[in-house]
């Protein structure tokens, strides 16, 4: 019982039990590093075996928060509240799924600094899990924000060429954005009187303060989304990122984007949401036509790979604001699936570059006749990201589609445009890497697979497939709260919009 | 005259200030008598700061004395205990250094004290011209303390700016109060905000206001009265410049609360205006002017501009979580600060102290653990959750939404972004640079204040937060 009591705590901080095991290994020679790498790596596979004992105690029917922790804190007004609902717990899992993963690449490619480096994970894990696990407006805002000092010094110690302006574009960007959704919730505190998000989501604000609480909300989560044309800062900071810094940007950070949107924009600013959804539609629709085609030119695998990144969260957006079961389902597991391939494509990209040591799209080619098994695992994340049916990329895809093509076809045209362009930056990426004739001499010693990045690949591309033929673990587990946000936002509708308007 | 001092006893509220300046005389005649008394002096004065800090703690006696000159409340306990921890630990980060900073003399520990009683003083002022001698008092052992470093030019230019200037605003701050003297007949802060309140909205009370402010807004180096604050900085002895930075601006800053609060409450809506004011210029200008900064001490003067700008935002909200969010947001500040200054003062190379930020490069590799400690406070000065510096921005931030203020809060948190430049510029160059310099040994007092203050700031939320925020709630609540 302590145990089902205290879950969301134990995941939280577990993490960063870790890290102070790691900051006190003595030494620095090898057997040492070895050792923080396996504190690491073992803090979290526990992390990950507790997330999915969660997963399992969690009761699917019922759309309240559950594991609820609420103690008051800091002066009454910051109180430490925790607690998951249908749209929160699979992001949780979702991270702590990745982070052994992350860990794992990293095993012999970070060379220098593995303490400051396992650190500097661990202690991301813990803010990112809080995000999704916390209750209290503050405290989110504290792991929300939290999660800026370790990438930040991800990115500019262990990153490429250019670390140092990525890492301040990363920064600046999330941080200016950030600060003015603070001040939002210091208004919401002074209107409801709580930072308990399960009050706020039940308290109507006034319409006309909810179109300044949304623009304060929106240009924190579009700037983290991101959405076109706020995604400047990303294509560099998942280039000059190492790869597990790159994995864990676009798989989950990017997601706290999306939830921000689903956990508060919606439920709690619903006439608001409803007022700027056609801005939504128009800049989600430009990311996916724009970004997909800037994808296409792009010299550099991960840059390309971040492009279409930007891209597949419009489609994310778009489902979120259609404000339909399908929408709402869809752009979730769209955000889940891509945080699982997006993660094996920047993996696969890492497999490459530890070996060349560069990202140059033209540095390789015909790498199927050294590097088999290599070019079979790149082809299922490369058909998964454009969505092809059987992966997972295409379920949530198909459903943002189908929700988005009740209410606006042409959005839907031009989502649909988005959909073969990825088809064709991708493929024409995967022909240049893996065919054509191996004819560059660097690449005729290069070497395929090795155990542990089978590894590291094997649960990704079994995830990909299974969710791909099989979404129902996702999917029912979601039902219960998308539900109760979609009947509350569509009662909104409803009263805001004229009748036929929502039907149409 | 009759006098309300009939018994030692009904002396009690003013203990603390009656110890610390037979203290002072008595270390001043230590320091004449005894030959090569300077290094044991300055552990006499820290225990002497320390001593009477925990006299302040836990003598509650309030009330006014002195025929309404001298006031103790919680709000001036408070403030007190956070003047006299910033000395003692501005002391103590003086120790390892002193012989290289040319302060090794036993003047500097009494001036620092006779400073310290100063700012007692002004914590606790109710008159005008009790105001007055604790600020000369204070500013006078400041101007001293600045040029200690007798063979340096740079020394004597800072001491010299600094009197000068002070001396300006000293002579500001005379014509306002002499002006509201003037048009209310009172001296008194109580007394004056009873005869605004029941008198006529009059212009020369509004004029002497402003000058009292402008007078005010020098000491806590408020834009556009900061001109001296980054020469001062940089050419003070540097463990000089860690007091400057961080005791005086507390006092500074509960005086001008009292004044505003207890004497010009009736004329709030005169006074905001020039504290948004105050505050907007220090938070915009500091966020901007920082960047341009190579010297680690001049950065850290328009650190300190910024600092007082925000937590003048919460004295423009004017109300109780305003002025709560003030008194946390100087006890956070003055942590941060003296944690900053233990790590420059412990960094000592073959060429001397760091003075340029580009004297850190690669700090993370040859002194981890003072990166470490420095980066956290860079962190928290950012205003970066889960640090303390966060949770000091949230008060003020939280008072200004109260208080309906979205525009200076809007501009504030803006420039809480734009500073963030400079700070991870000194980031960066310890943690993404090639190391250049090996340092010396750091001393272990250095490490002690290091490790206390890391500690502080990053464990915030769990061990102080909880009860800096119910003493910040007491002491404020002095004021409604």
């Amino acid at each position: 019982m302590i145990i089902s009591a205290n879950i969301l705590t134990i995941l939280t901080f577990l993490p960063l039990l870790g890290a102070l095991f790691v900051l006190i290994v003595p030494g620095n020679d090898e057997l040492a590093l070895n050792n923080m790498r396996r504190i690491a790596l073992v803090t979290t596979a526990i992390t990950f075996v507790f997330s999915l004992v969660m997963w399992a105690m969690f009761d699917p029917a019922s759309a309240e928060f559950q594991f609820v922790q609420d103690y008051a804190w800091m002066g009454d007004v910051i109180g430490y509240r925790m607690g998951v609902d249908g749209i929160s717990i699979l992001f949780i899992v979702l991270t702590a799924f990745l982070m052994p993963l992350c860990i794992l690449s990293a095993w012999g490619s970070v060379k220098n600094r593995v303490r400051e480096y396992m650190i500097a994970f661990l202690m991301l894990e813990t803010l990112m899990i809080g995000v999704f696990a916390t209750l209290d407006l503050a405290m989110f805002y504290v792991f929300f924000e939290g999660g800026l000092i370790p990438m930040f010094l991800i990115i500019g110690i262990w990153g490429g060429k250019k670390r140092v302006q990525a890492s301040y574009k990363f920064f600046f960007y999330t941080f200016a954005g950030s600060v003015l959704m603070l001040l939002a919730m210091m208004a919401m505190y002074w209107y409801a009187g709580t930072l308990d998000i399960r009050v706020l989501l039940k308290t109507d604000f006034p319409v006309d303060m909810q179109y300044w609480l949304w623009l304060a909300f929106f240009a924190s989560f579009a700037v983290k989304l991101p959405m076109w044309p706020f995604h400047r800062w990303l294509p560099e900071a998942h280039v000059e990122a190492p790869t597990a810094g790159s994995v864990v940007l676009a798989a989950i950070l990017l997601k706290m984007g999306g939830y921000g949107f689903l956990r508060f924009s919606l439920p709690m600013f619903p006439d608001a949401s409803i007022y700027f959804t056609n801005f939504v539609y128009v800049l989600s629709v430009a990311a996916i036509i724009i970004t997909s085609i800037i994808a296409l030119v792009q010299e550099d695998i991960k840059k390309l790979i971040a492009y279409s990144s930007v891209a597949h969260m419009g489609f994310v957006t778009i489902g979120i604001f259609v404000g339909n079961v399908y929408g709402v389902q869809g752009a979730i597991f769209q955000m889940l699936s891509h945080g699982i391939i997006s993660a094996a494509l920047f993996l696969s990209v890492g497999v490459i570059y530890d070996r060349m040591h560069t990202r140059e799209i033209s540095a390789y080619g015909g790498l199927v006749e050294r590097m088999p098994r290599y070019a079979f695992v790149f082809m299922v994340f490369t058909m998964a990201n454009i969505g092809l049916p059987g992966t997972s990329g295409f379920i949530g895809e198909f459903l943002i589609l189908f929700g988005i093509f009740q209410i606006n076809t042409w959005v839907a045209f031009g989502a649909l445009l988005g959909v073969i362009l990825s088809a064709a930056y991708a493929l024409w990426l995967y022909r240049r890497v893996i065919f054509g004739a191996l004819e560059k001499e660097a690449l005729k010693a290069i070497l395929d697979l090795d155990k542990r990045e089978i590894a590291v690949m094997a649960p990704l591309i079994i995830l990909t497939i299974f969710f791909g033929f099989y979404p129902a673990p996702i999917l029912d587990a979601t039902a219960a709260s998308v539900d109760a946000l979609v009947n509350q936002y569509q009662g909104v509708m409803s009263m805001v919009l004229p009748v036929d308007a929502v039907t149409n | 005259m009759n006098s309300d001092l009939n018994s030692f006893a009904s002396l009690a509220p003013a203990y603390p200030e009656l110890l610390l300046a037979i203290g002072a005389l008595a270390l001043l005649m230590a320091g004449v008598f005894l030959k090569d008394a300077g290094a044991r002096l300055v552990g006499v004065g820290i225990g002497m700061l320390l001593a009477v800090m925990v006299l302040v703690v836990i003598q509650p006696a309030t009330g006014v004395l002195f025929n309404g000159g001298f006031i103790q409340d919680d709000f001036a306990r408070y403030m007190k205990a956070l003047v006299l921890a910033g000395s003692a630990l501005a002391l103590v980060l003086s120790v390892s250094n002193a012989v290289d900073n040319g302060i090794a003399k036993f003047e500097y520990s009494v001036l620092v004290v006779l400073a310290t009683l100063g700012m007692m003083v002004m914590v606790s002022a109710n008159d005008l011209m009790v105001l007055y001698i604790g600020i000369e008092l204070q500013a006078l052992s400041l101007y001293i303390l600045a040029a200690m470093s007798r063979k340096s030019a740079r020394s004597t230019e800072a001491g010299l700016k600094y009197f000068v200037l002070g001396a300006l605003s000293s002579g500001m701050l005379l014509y306002g109060a002499s002006l509201v003297y003037g048009f209310t007949g009172q001296t008194q802060l109580d007394k004056i905000a009873e005869v605004i309140l029941l008198s006529e909205r009059s212009v020369g009370v509004i004029f002497g206001l402003a000058f009292l402010l402008a007078g005010l807004a020098f000491k806590i180096s408020a834009v556009p009265f900061h001109m001296w604050t980054p020469d001062v900085y940089e050419g003070a002895p540097t463990p000089v410049t860690a007091f400057f930075a961080t005791a005086p601006k507390v006092a500074a800053m509960a005086l001008l609360v009292r004044l505003v609060m207890d004497s010009f409450e009736p004329l709030a809506r005169d006074w905001q205006q020039i504290v948004i004011f105050l505050s907007i210029a220090s938070m915009v200008l500091a966020a901007f002017a920082g960047i341009g900064q190579k010297n680690i001490v001049r950065m850290i003067a328009y650190s300190a501009i910024g600092h007082m700008g925000f937590a003048l935002v919460g004295l423009s909200a004017g109300n109780l979580v305003g002025i709560e969010g003030v008194a946390i947001y100087m006890a956070i500040y003055l942590t941060m600060n003296i944690g900053l200054f233990a790590c420059i003062l412990s960094l000592k190379s073959n060429n001397g102290y760091v003075r340029d930020i580009s004297d850190l490069s690669g700090l993370a590799q040859t002194r981890p653990y003072v990166a470490a400690v420095m980066a956290i406070m860079l962190f928290s000065l950012i205003g970066l959750p889960p640090l303390a510096g966060f949770f000091a921005k949230w008060h003020v931030f939280l008072a200004a939404i109260e208080a309906q203020l979205f525009v200076l809060a809007v501009i504030g948190v803006l420039a809480s972004a734009v500073s963030a430049f400079y700070y991870l510029r000194v980031v960066k160059t310890m943690y993404f640079d090639k190391p250049e310099h090996e340092f010396a040994p750091v001393p272990g007092e250095l490490k002690f204040v290091m490790g206390i203050t890391g500690f502080l700031v990053v464990t915030y939320y769990l061990t102080v937060g909880r009860p800096l925020v119910d003493l910040a709630n007491t002491a404020s609540g002095s004021f409604f």
